[in-house]
Order: C-alpha cells, then sequence, then structure tokens
C-alpha cells in the first residue's frame, strides 16, 4: 500500500493506493496554525483501521516551507557571496547580513585568485555579533570548481549551522539564481527540519515503518533525509502535485494541455511528447528566480468561484473570489452559478443560481440560460488566450544549434487533460474554443494526493569535463576528480548514466523505479593555436520524471 | 530582481553546430565561453532584456546586396542566412519598438563579403549588417544609416557595398592596413562618386589601447555622426581590438568595448569579427550587453586585466591626434574634394583584385560608375576569377534617376551572353533581381 498526501493552503487530500485502486480517501480542512497536526489527523483518519505494517512507502507534498516564506517565519541567513568580476552585485543582496569577499573561480573552473581567509573570519564575527546561525555560501563558476566553497565551509561549521553551498544544489550556470537557491534553502532548513523530525516520531508512534519521500517542484520525490539537506526543492510543490495526479489517469506519449481549475484560480500546465514539461531552470519563489527544478505551471485567475461582474457593457470573470457560489449561500454571482443553471452541474440551491444568472443577464439584456452561457465562453476564452500566449512563449525559447533552430520540438497540444471541480461542465466549452478533444478524469478529486503518491524519485545531474584540464565535475554530487587526458565523450555518457543513477539512490530511489537518460550533451574540441588541447564535454542526465505506475489504464490517448 | 534602464533585445546565436573547419577560428567553440558568462551572470533573467531566437534570412534579402557566383544556393549555407536572420530579428524588434536596442551576438560573421560573392573571405560569405540593413529598407522605407564598424580589421565587404551609397555613412576604425589583413582601409578610399566623403577610414597604429580608441570616438566619430543625422545608428561589433587576440595586435579592453557602446549608443550592434575565444569575448560581449542594457559596466574586467601594461605610448597618442585632425577635414571638405575629383567625367572606374583568403580564390573587378547629377548613379561590376565563371552585373540603385533606370536596364538586356557566365541586375527600385545566362 502506498499513502500519498498533498496539503494545500485549504485542505489536506489523502489517499491509500493498492495494487493500482484507490482503497481509501480522505479530505480534511488545513488547520493554518498547526499543519503538522492537520497532517497526522488527516494520516490517521486515512490508515484507521489499516495494518501499518502493509504500507510501502508514503509520500507528502507540503506548503510548509512555502508558507513559512509567505509568513515570513523563516530564519535569517547570512551570506557569502564571491562574484569575481561582472555585473554589479547590490541585486544579489537578499540574506539578513550580505557580505562580499574577494576571490574569484573563471569559466573553466580555475582559480583566477584565491580567498582570503582573514576577510572569512572577519565575516564569522559580522554573523556572530548579529547572531545570524544559518549560511548560504555562494561563488560565481562554482559550478566549475567547487574548491572556494568547500574551504569556506569547512573553515565555519563549526560555529553556524546550516551552511548550503551553492554549487550543491543545481549545477547549472545561473550565478544570481544559485544566490537566491542557496539563500532560500538556508532560509527554510530549520523549519523544515523540526517537521520532519515530528513526522518521523509520529510514524514510530504508529509503528510504521515504511520511508517517507517528500514530494518536489519537479513532480518527482526525495527522501525525507535528502529533503532535510534540500527543503528548497520541496518549495510549491503543491502544482506539481496535481500535474502528476492528472496523469495518472492518463496514458499518452502525445503533446498535450493540462488544465486544474479550481475555485479560484486555474494552473496551466502541459505535456510534450506524454512527459510533463519543466522550467527552463527554475521557479521563481516570492518573486526571485531560483535554480529549483520544477514542472511548468502558470496561475490565472479565474476558477469556478470567481467574481462575475458586468462592468460598462462587458462581461467580467475574476481575477477575485469573493466567496462561495451563489447556489452555495455566497454572495456574488460565479462561473459555477453558471454551470447549475445550465444543468451541468448538480450542487447547492438552483434558485439561487438562477437569480445570479438573472442578475447578470438584465445588464447584458440576455435571459438568465444565455448569461451562464457568455460566462462560461468568457471562462474558455480567458483559458485559451493564456494557454496561446504561453505556448508562443515556449515555443520560441532560445536555442543555440542550427539543428535545433530549423528542426528542434515545438509544442503542438492534441488534446486537454482537464482535472478540478469545473473540468467536467467545461470540458465541451473548451474542446470547442481550442478545436482539439478535452478530456478529463471521471475521478479526479483527490487527483493530486494520487500524484503525490505515485510520483517517482526523480534526480538531475550536470557533468563538465575539461580533458585539458583533466578535470571531471558533478556539482550536485560534490564530485570533482581528475581524469586522464584521453577521456572520451563515450566514457563520460556512461559515468553520467552511472551516477545519475547513484544520485537517485541516495536520494531515496528504489533499484526498479530508476529510468536514467541524457537531456542534454554537447563537446567541443578546444583548439589553442592550431592544435586541439582537449575536450570540453558537458552532460546532463535525469531520470525520468514520472509516475511508478499509471492508475488504472484509461484508454491510450493517441499513442 | 536587476532591471535594465533600457529594453535590449539580445540575439544570441553561437551555432554550436556549425565551423568553417575543426580547428578554424570560426569553429564550434568561439561563443562557448561567451555562453558560459552570459549564462553565468543570468543576463537573460534581467527584466527588460527580451532574447530572440533568429530568423532565416531569404534569397531575396541575399539578392539584395550580393551577386553570388553562380548562385545563392551554391554559395551560401543554412548558417550563414541564419546569421543575417539573426541580425534582421534584432533590427526588425527595435524597429517593431519592442525593444529599444538590439544585439545580434551571431555567427559567421559578414563584413569581409563584398558585393560580387565567388567564395568566403576573411571568414565571411554573406554581409550580415548589409543584409539586415537593405531588408529594413524594403520593409519600411528610406532610412538614413550609419555604420560604425569597430572590429579591428578593415570592413572592406561594407565599404564595397555602400561605397557609392550616400544614405548609408560607413565608418571603420581597424588596424593599420599595412600590418593586418585585407591589407586596405586607407584614408583615401573615400567613396564612389554618388557619395564621396561618406566612406570613412580610420587606420589606426598598432598598440593602440582605449585612450586612444576613445579619443578616435569622441574626437571624430561622434562629431561626423552628429553632423550626419542618421537615423539608425550600427554598430559593427568585431571584438579583435582586444590585447588577447590571436590575429591582431591592439590593446582595447572589455571595459574600453563597453565604454565606447556607451558613448556610441548605437541601436543595433552586430557581432563580426573577435577570436580571442577564452580571453575577450567573454567579457567583451558581457561589457556591450550591459552598456547597451544601460547597466552598470564597471566591474567587468578581464581576469588577466592590467592596466598598466596595457597603457598606450605617447608616441600612439599623438600620431592619432594628427590623423583624426586630418579625417576630419577631408570630412568637412568632401564636397570640395568631391567637385575637384568629377570634374569633368562622365563615368568613374575603379578597377581591383579582391582576394578570397578563405577559400584561396583571386577575382579582378571593373566597377563603373555614373556620375550622375539627379541620383547617386547607375554602376556596373564586370568580373572574372583565377576560378574561372565571369560575370557582369549591373546596380540601378534606389534612388535611381529615369535616366539611370533606363541605363540600368538597356545595360542588363545588351551584356553579351556569349562572354559571361552570368550577367545580374540588381533592380533596387522595385526590389527585383534577375539573371541571364546560356542554358547549361
Amino acid at each position: 500500500m502506498i499513502v500519498g498526501l498533498d496539503m494545500g493552503g485549504t485542505h489536506v487530500d489523502a489517499v491509500l493506493i493498492h495494487q493500482g485502486e484507490i482503497i481509501e480517501a480522505t479530505k480534511r480542512p488545513t488547520d493554518r496554525s498547526n499543519m503538522l497536526q492537520s497532517i497526522l489527523d488527516t494520516l490517521e483518519s486515512l490508515l484507521s483501521g489499516q495494518d501499518p505494517s502493509r504500507i510501502e512507502r508514503i509520500n507528502l507534498s507540503t506548503t510548509i516551507s512555502t508558507n513559512a516564506i509567505v509568513e515570513n517565519k523563516t530564519d535569517p541567513v547570512g551570506m557569502i557571496i564571491q562574484c569575481g568580476p561582472g555585473l554589479e552585485k547590490d541585486f544579489l543582496r537578499c540574506g539578513r547580513e550580505n557580505i562580499f569577499i574577494s576571490g574569484y573561480i573563471d569559466h573553466r573552473g580555475r582559480e583566477v585568485s584565491s580567498i582570503d581567509i582573514a576577510e572569512i573570519e572577519e565575516t564569522a564575527r559580522v554573523f556572530k555579533d548579529r547572531n545570524i546561525s544559518a549560511l548560504a555560501v555562494v561563488g560565481k563558476f562554482s559550478v566549475r570548481n567547487n574548491a572556494h566553497e568547500l574551504k569556506i565551509k569547512e573553515m565555519l561549521e563549526n560555529e553556524f549551522f546550516p551552511i548550503t553551498l551553492g554549487h550543491s544544489l543545481s549545477g547549472k550556470l545561473n550565478f544570481p539564481r544559485r544566490v537566491f537557491t542557496a539563500y532560500y534553502n538556508s532560509a527554510v532548513y530549520n523549519i523544515f527540519y523540526k517537521f520532519c523530525e515530528s513526522i518521523h516520531q509520529a510514524m514510530q508512534r504508529q509503528n510504521i515503518k515504511a520511508p517517507v519521500h517528500v514530494l518536489k517542484a519537479d513532480g518527482g520525490t526525495m527522501s525525507m533525509k535528502a529533503g532535510q539537506q534540500f527543503p528548497v526543492y520541496t518549495i510549491l510543490s503543491g502544482p506539481a502535485a496535481s500535474v502528476m495526479g492528472g496523469q495518472a489517469f492518463l496514458k499518452t506519449s502525445q503533446d498535450a494541455v493540462f488544465l486544474d481549475i479550481g475555485g479560484t484560480t486555474t494552473d496551466i500546465s502541459f505535456l510534450a511528447d506524454g512527459v510533463p514539461l519543466l522550467e527552463p531552470l527554475g521557479i521563481k519563489i516570492a518573486g526571485y528566480p531560483t535554480l529549483v527544478r520544477a514542472l511548468y505551471s502558470v496561475s490565472i485567475g479565474v476558477g469556478g468561484d470567481s467574481k462575475v461582474t458586468v462592468e460598462g457593457e462587458r462581461l467580467v470573470v475574476g481575477p477575485e473570489r469573493l466567496g462561495r457560489p451563489k447556489a452555495l449561500g455566497g454572495m456574488c454571482p460565479t462561473p459555477t452559478d453558471a454551470m447549475i443553471v445550465l444543468g451541468l452541474m448538480n450542487i447547492g440551491d438552483k434558485r439561487k443560481a438562477l437569480s445570479a444568472m438573472k442578475e447578470i443577464g438584465e445588464q447584458l439584456e440576455l435571459s438568465p440560460e444565455a448569461a451562464a452561457e457568455k460566462v462560461l465562453d468568457e471562462m474558455a476564452d480567458m483559458i485559451k488566450g493564456k494557454v496561446d500566449e504561453l505556448l508562443r512563449d515556449i515555443n520560441s525559447q532560445p536555442v543555440y544549434t542550427v539543428r535545433e533552430l530549423l528542426y528542434g520540438k515545438k509544442i503542438k497540444p492534441r488534446f486537454i487533460q482537464a482535472i478540478g471541480g469545473p473540468a467536467k461542465a467545461l470540458s465541451p466549452i473548451l474542446a470547442k474554443k481550442f478545436s482539439i478533444p478535452c478530456r478529463y478524469p471521471e475521478l479526479f478529486e483527490a487527483a493530486n494526493a494520487v500524484g503525490a503518491a505515485l510520483a517517482r524519485t526523480t534526480s538531475e545531474i550536470t557533468m563538465y569535463v575539461d580533458t585539458a584540464q583533466r578535470t571531471l565535475s558533478v556539482p550536485e554530487m560534490g564530485l570533482h576528480e581528475t581524469i586522464s587526458s584521453a577521456y572520451s565523450f563515450e566514457e563520460s555518457r556512461k559515468r553520467a548514466l552511472a551516477l545519475v543513477r547513484e544520485q537517485s539512490r541516495l536520494l531515496g530511489a528504489r533499484e526498479d523505479e530508476i529510468e536514467a537518460e541524457i537531456v542534454e550533451e554537447s563537446s567541443f574540441n578546444m583548439v589553442r593555436g592550431f592544435y586541439t588541447s582537449g575536450k570540453n564535454i558537458r552532460i546532463r542526465a535525469q531520470t525520468k520524471p514520472g509516475l511508478i505506475y499509471q492508475l488504472w489504464s484509461d484508454e491510450d490517448v493517441g499513442s | 530582481m536587476l532591471a535594465a534602464k533600457r529594453r535590449l533585445g539580445l540575439v544570441f546565436f553561437p551555432a554550436f553546430d556549425w565551423a568553417i573547419s575543426p580547428s578554424h577560428p570560426e569553429r564550434e567553440e568561439r561563443l562557448l565561453y561567451t555562453q558560459d558568462q552570459i549564462f553565468e551572470e543570468g543576463i537573460l533573467d534581467i527584466e527588460n532584456i527580451k532574447s530572440y531566437n533568429p530568423l532565416v534570412a531569404s534569397k531575396k534579402d541575399v539578392e539584395r546586396v550580393h551577386f553570388c557566383v553562380p548562385d545563392v544556393e551554391e554559395r551560401v549555407t543554412q548558417s550563414h542566412l541564419i546569421s543575417a536572420g539573426g541580425a534582421i530579428k534584432a533590427a526588425q524588434a527595435v524597429m517593431g519598438k519592442e525593444v529599444d536596442k538590439a544585439f545580434a551576438l551571431v555567427r559567421p560573421p559578414g563584413h569581409h563579403a563584398q558585393r560580387v560573392v565567388y567564395g568566403d573571405r576573411g571568414f565571411c560569405i554573406i554581409n550580415v549588417e548589409a543584409i539586415m540593413l537593405e531588408n529594413l529598407r524594403a520593409t519600411y522605407g528610406p532610412l538614413q544609416a550609419a555604420i560604425v564598424d569597430t572590429d579591428c580589421h578593415h570592413g572592406d565587404g561594407t565599404q564595397d557595398i555602400y561605397w557609392n551609397d550616400p544614405n548609408t555613412l560607413y565608418i571603420s576604425f581597424h588596424q593599420d592596413g599595412r600590418t593586418l589583413y585585407p591589407g586596405t582601409g586607407f584614408l583615401d578610399e573615400f567613396g564612389g562618386p554618388g557619395a564621396l566623403g561618406y566612406n570613412i577610414n580610420i587606420p589606426l597604429p598598432p598598440g593602440t589601447g582605449d585612450e586612444g580608441i576613445l579619443y578616435v570616438l569622441d574626437n571624430l566619430v561622434l562629431p561626423i555622426l552628429d553632423e550626419y543625422k542618421a537615423d539608425l545608428l550600427i554598430n559593427s561589433a568585431g571584438q579583435d581590438n582586444h590585447y588577447t587576440d590571436p590575429l591582431t595586435n591592439m590593446n582595447f579592453t572589455a571595459r574600453g568595448y563597453a565604454e565606447l557602446n556607451h558613448r556610441l549608443s548605437p541601436d543595433i550592434a552586430v557581432l563580426e569579427g573577435g577570436y580571442s575565444i577564452e580571453g575577450a569575448l567573454p567579457y567583451v560581449n558581457l561589457g556591450i550587453i550591459l552598456a547597451m542594457a544601460g547597466l552598470d559596466y564597471s566591474q567587468v574586467r578581464e581576469p588577466d586585466y592590467d592596466e598598466k601594461k596595457l597603457r598606450q605610448s605617447p608616441k600612439i597618442t599623438e600620431y592619432i591626434k594628427k590623423l583624426c585632425e586630418n579625417i576630419y577635414d577631408r570630412w568637412r571638405q568632401r564636397e570640395q574634394i568631391a567637385r575637384e575629383m568629377l570634374k569633368g567625367k562622365d563615368y568613374v572606374i575603379r578597377q581591383r583584385r579582391v582576394y578570397y583568403d578563405t577559400d584561396g580564390i583571386m577575382e579582378y573587378q571593373t566597377q563603373r560608375f555614373k556620375v550622375c547629377k539627379k541620383c547617386s548613379g547607375v554602376n556596373t561590376i564586370e568580373s572574372n576569377s583565377d576560378r574561372g565563371m565571369p560575370i557582369f552585373a549591373v546596380t540601378i540603385p534606389s534612388d535611381a534617376c529615369p535616366s539611370c533606370v533606363d541605363e540600368g536596364h538597356k545595360a542588363f538586356k545588351n551584356a553579351d551572353v556569349q562572354k559571361y557566365f552570368k550577367i545580374y541586375l540588381q533592380d533596387r527600385p522595385n526590389d527585383r533581381y534577375s539573371a541571364r545566362h546560356l542554358t547549361y
């Protein structure tokens, strides 16, 4: 049995899955003042009467870290930033205290100037004076050579905790994002750590020995132990749970639009050849771009409970939500009222829904039914407009080779997969607007929890090989080693695949779920003077994101 | 997050799968470290910096500028069309007011490509900036443009293309042609009869540094640009004046390039040469991007930067001062010089040999410009190469008067098809390009 739990802002959803079937589902309101208790209560209710020894694993998606950030309850962080030459540095100040230190590594990982020991010692004094314990150390090009970051940690680790090192979070090149990612990791470290400890103790009390995993923003999981090191990856795992859940009811190898239509918002994401699309670099957290690998997901302010008004002669849906639909005792007409009027949904008080649409219709000189149709039409138009805009954006992502420019993949959705309360009712309208089929799973209420339950462990590594300098590095694994000058592209590829498997195991993957693949690779001859001095090889490998298994075989969509 | 003061469009297309040959300076690796630097600095996350993918330039875009022998398809690869298309995309973003300025970081370069194209010279086959500019004129109508070429090599291709066009001021500063490829770019190359004075060469002595180049800019280039009042200012942003460049002997720095770009303030910059792929390009390109976006570039510095070593000798400073005075005097007297040179002449003949160093081809051509009071004048090129394929090409310029239009069509019609491999007509007023040849 697998347990999946997704804690959102308003509800905690949990499911118990056994052999491809949901055998138990629970929904409870989130108590924002005691999130841990909300989770424990939900689990208790889900598992009452079950044999704890039959639970194979528990996957949790939580908003602990996200909430700490939103509510300003994070720890103060001391930032040690090594900029080298380049952009002005003031915009990197994200910590309570920000110290810019000397020293500099270049693009090939060569030390141009060393760190100044006295400067680090002085920095430690400043942080102590200000009662700062959590640090983040980030250098420009530290992913090409982590020596400076390691040295600084070694100097400070007896007096400060935690210390996040920039290179360990991602191997991708983007210094400002590395700075902000490391900041957040240290800022939420303690709060997430304590949360994990509490979960751990609760599991022990209930005699549950199954491994506990936490969901990441990329729609994969990692062990709770790994999560304690890298809590930043758990930020914004909620939308990821929904997307993965939507996939559980769907088997496809085509491009698709994925819509999670909720009460307040609609989340839009995409499948490319059946695989959820990721953000190119990482998500934004509270306005700061990061290297947190994440499923691509964009929210617009339109949902079943959006406020519907008429401004002048124009119908306006959203972006605010003022409580519940009129049919359910709310104050304001909503798309849900429209769906009830049209008989697409059978909840609440139909007379109240009718009066809501009458109110809108009168201002537009339409019958209540015609007004209801117009409301849903407007809602579908807004979704379509945004999807088109996002696709234009995605399909014009920068490319760097002639081959990609001429023949590169462009996403062309063949169908829509919609989940959420209003999905079924909106489905025919969306299908007409987009001129492609719109599917909705019959049972989607707990999709987010199902997504959490079935998510696989994911990992990614970035390998950089420079045979002229005889170095191989994989920053995410802290690997920086010497290789032979004859090290080949083929050897590098093999090594990358082996390392990403190893990394997956370290993050808690079971051997049978690891599907390693290379997602980017290039090899450049480095020519100095008239001679080839070596090879510069870059490889990015990942374990394929996806589900442990499909929930139940719906029909295979156009494969 | 950081926000740029000006909206900057960036076409960054390193063409990682294209090279002239594996160990050629123009190879896959050329912009690899520039990409590393741009990525690591997080340039694409900066608010107001917008990235664009290149277009693919069309055959017509090429024919507006070049006579390709035997034809466009045979001479020009997709990579070249994408490089030119990258520049076009950058320019469109500026013209469409999506951005304030744009920088096309594309390869291969183009400024050695002349009107006739028998092959590759100076790593160039088609002239990226000229194809861009003529595409803009075809789309947006007449434009008064200035091209400032800051590549270390004389942009002999751009000079040839705009030799007789008074609506395109071409200014090139470069290492003196007596010491560097292509061996041209002297003061007396001053423009054709229709545009005398609008081709300005500033040959600088080897060893010129930041001080010298910025002196030329402040005391010569900017005053001339002030008087010329271009609608559009284009920078051919070659980066081989850098002190680490392996092919040249200058002492310019990354911060110098950024400062130059800041003071020049071009609407569009297009990368040209520059082959110090690790020591210069990452920093020079970063400096130019920041300057164009209106961001602080004072912290851009090469790892091995040493101010003392790079200081310019007083002798060079003195030489450059005199040179600037001399060139500025000629600019101010351009009308008088034109009157004297063209007195009593109906045609101006220009005979030249053009060497295609990359492909080892020698071309012999005779250009013949009509001296016309009403327009810049119809002109023809008769050319042959040591590989054969003699051609005759007629250009009717955009501003052509009726009699020059007539003369152009006659010249095209009357040329002896037995004598030439191909006869070309560039009918610029109608934006039509045709050719005649025997069936072969």
